[in-house]
């Protein structure tokens, strides 16, 4: 006689501390151990493609802090890639190393809540409270240069808004002198924790043909071994300059992706070292007045200028017709622009490529024959924000 | 040996001659028109040939012209590890017809399908689980297309009498203004409007 189980039927979410966001999981278990996997997306949709499509290009960055809010500026930087691209104009240098010291501060940003975060989904509680502090400090960096902490709105189309305040960089200079000491302690506390290499070793093993078949990107394929990073394959802005590498895993199982994102934190450390060390003087944006609005002190004296300001913020730039593509390697993985221009003022189509709409598509073969309690282990080491899945 | 761009073009048209509508290399990314019909076996031919090698899938999404015949674009981003190299794949479609499914070749194609469907309402053949995935439980409409408003349709709220959460038609306080910031001499919207209405009074 054939023995009867019956599944059962688990909500997880929306509202769930270990869903990193509004995440509705269905789960079929069979006991403690998962069936299949059903997740609903989309409780956080606002139509940001939609909204888009109705403003210039200027109002339109805003949009793109909103989307991986734990890494900003890295959102912005593709979408002024795009503009930039289609526009065909130049970023001054000066305006291109600024950038990249601040996407690989948006890196640690997001790592550092990561990996905090999922410590804490498997029962670590301190390393979010030492991991939060250093968050801090990046933040009133962010906002000692754009003004606020999250939504920055910082990377222009041309360049960026402003140039540093004076001392900044010193400041985050003596920052990357502390921070790996930081990152060691965290690592004292997790990388040879016997609970934590419990919960992550040999959990959630993505092999290097899954990677690919699954579109995975950034740290979810490094991990599997794959080396593959947009900074050093297509570089784009000045990433050429720079001397780092690229950190790969072997097994592609949670413990992987986690030293690959400590071992990246160092490496963007020793960026931003080398960037504040090489920085050059000149402009921080474009000086083509049709793009790039004018200073604040040429108001009071050119007309000229003041035409180009009055035009820019009511009417903005038109850009040509056309259609592009742009990545940039966002902590999360590969974030892609795919901007369509009909030649006026506002995008025709901007569909944005989150990393992490794939990454959370493989939730159910990744956990299929996992127990229950891996669940938020797993979907910890996908690195999912909500905020760029759902648009 | 990594291919180039302009190598890649060659050896495509080359091997896909005649489902290539056009071919063209704009910003170092190579962008094929394929029909309909041609397009399955081509997004094969791409992953499978042991030159282009474009394994993973990147994104879907589509592109709306409700002026022109075939309404939709749909679009396919590719990208090859090996070559280093990036392909989109456009294809024109109407409203009616359906486009066929790839998950067989990507299965990381069926939620960005998924999501092609949700917005513009694109059907495609032989999909496993074709439904809504980023709008609402019971949601109408499609969302990116060009003549769906801005506000939407119907608008979300508590209801203190009923109890529960009600979902009813959009009331706008003030209309939805959208403004026109184009400068008058260059042929704006609303002076052509005008401009033909007067001669239509006329």
């Amino acid at each position: 006689m054939k023995k009867q189980t019956k599944t059962i039927n688990l909500n997880f979410g929306p509202q769930h501390p270990a869903a990193h966001g509004v995440l509705r999981l269905i789960l079929e278990l069979d006991g403690e151990v998962v069936e299949k996997i059903d997740p609903h997306i989309g409780l956080l949709h606002r139509g940001t493609e939609k909204l888009i499509e109705h403003k210039t290009y200027t109002q339109a960055l805003p949009y793109f802090d909103r989307l991986d809010y734990v890494a900003p500026m890295n959102q912005e930087h593709a979408f002024a890639l795009a503009i930039e691209k289609l526009l065909k104009i130049e970023v001054p240098i000066r305006g291109q190393y600024i950038r990249v010291l601040f996407c690989e501060m948006g890196r640690i940003l997001s790592h550092i809540l990561n990996i905090t975060t999922q410590a804490l989904d498997v029962g670590a509680l301190t390393p979010s409270l030492w991991g939060f502090e250093e968050r801090e400090t990046l933040m009133t960096f962010y906002e000692r240069v754009s003004g606020s902490r999250l939504h920055a709105n910082y990377f222009r189309p041309g360049g960026v808004h402003r140039d540093l305040p004076r001392g900044l960089s010193d400041d985050i200079f003596s920052f990357c002198t502390t921070f790996p000491k930081i990152i060691d302690d965290l690592e004292t506390l997790l990388t040879e924790n016997r609970i934590f290499k419990q919960r992550n070793v040999d959990i959630g093993i993505v092999t290097k043909q899954e990677a690919l078949d699954h579109s995975f990107s950034g740290v979810m394929m490094r991990g599997s071994g794959i080396a593959w990073d947009l900074r050093k394959s297509q570089p784009y802005e000045c990433y050429e300059d720079f001397n780092f590498k690229i950190p790969i895993g072997k097994n592609g199982d949670c413990y992987d992706r986690y030293l690959c994102r400590i071992e990246e934190m160092r490496e963007s450390v020793k960026i931003m070292k080398d960037c504040i060390k090489k920085m050059p003087s000149g402009p921080v944006k474009s000086i083509d007045g049709k793009v790039t609005p004018p200073k604040k002190k040429d108001l009071k004296n050119s007309m000229e200028a003041l035409i180009h300001h009055f035009k820019l913020f009511t009417e903005g730039f038109r850009v040509p017709k056309g259609e592009v593509y742009t990545a940039v390697e966002a902590p999360k993985g590969e974030f892609g622009v795919y901007l369509v221009s009909d030649g006026s003022n506002k995008p025709y189509k901007c569909k944005i490529r989150a990393p992490g709409f794939s990454h959370l598509q493989a939730m159910d073969y990744l956990l299929k024959g996992h127990m229950l309690a891996d669940v938020p282990a797993v979907l910890g080491s996908l690195d999912i924000v909500f905020g760029e899945v759902d648009r | 040996m990594q291919l180039t761009i302009s190598d890649l073009e060659k050896s495509v048209n080359s091997d896909l001659t005649t489902s290539i509508k056009t071919s063209k290399i704009i910003f170092n990314q190579l962008i094929l028109e394929i029909d309909l019909e041609n397009l399955y076996s081509s997004i094969l031919y791409l992953k499978t040939n042991d030159k282009c090698k474009f394994k993973q899938l990147i994104d879907i999404t589509a592109v709306d012209y409700p002026k022109k015949n075939q309404r939709f674009k749909i679009v396919y981003f590719l990208l090859s590890h090996e070559n280093n190299l990036r392909i989109m794949i456009n294809a024109n479609i109407d409203e009616k017809s359906s486009v066929p499914s790839i998950t067989k070749i990507f299965p990381s194609s069926n939620w960005m399908e998924r999501e092609v469907f949700d917005m513009y309402g694109i059907s495609f053949k032989d999909h496993p689980n074709l439904k809504r995935i980023l709008t609402d439980y019971g949601f109408e409409g499609f969302p990116l297309r060009k003549d769906f408003p801005l506000t939407g349709h119907s608008e979300v709220r508590y209801s203190e009498e009923k109890k529960k959460v009600i979902s009813e038609p959009v009331k706008l306080e003030q209309a939805y203004r959208d403004f026109d910031f184009e400068s008058p001499w260059e042929g704006t919207d609303y002076i052509n409007k005008e401009n033909a209405k007067k001669n239509k009074e006329k």
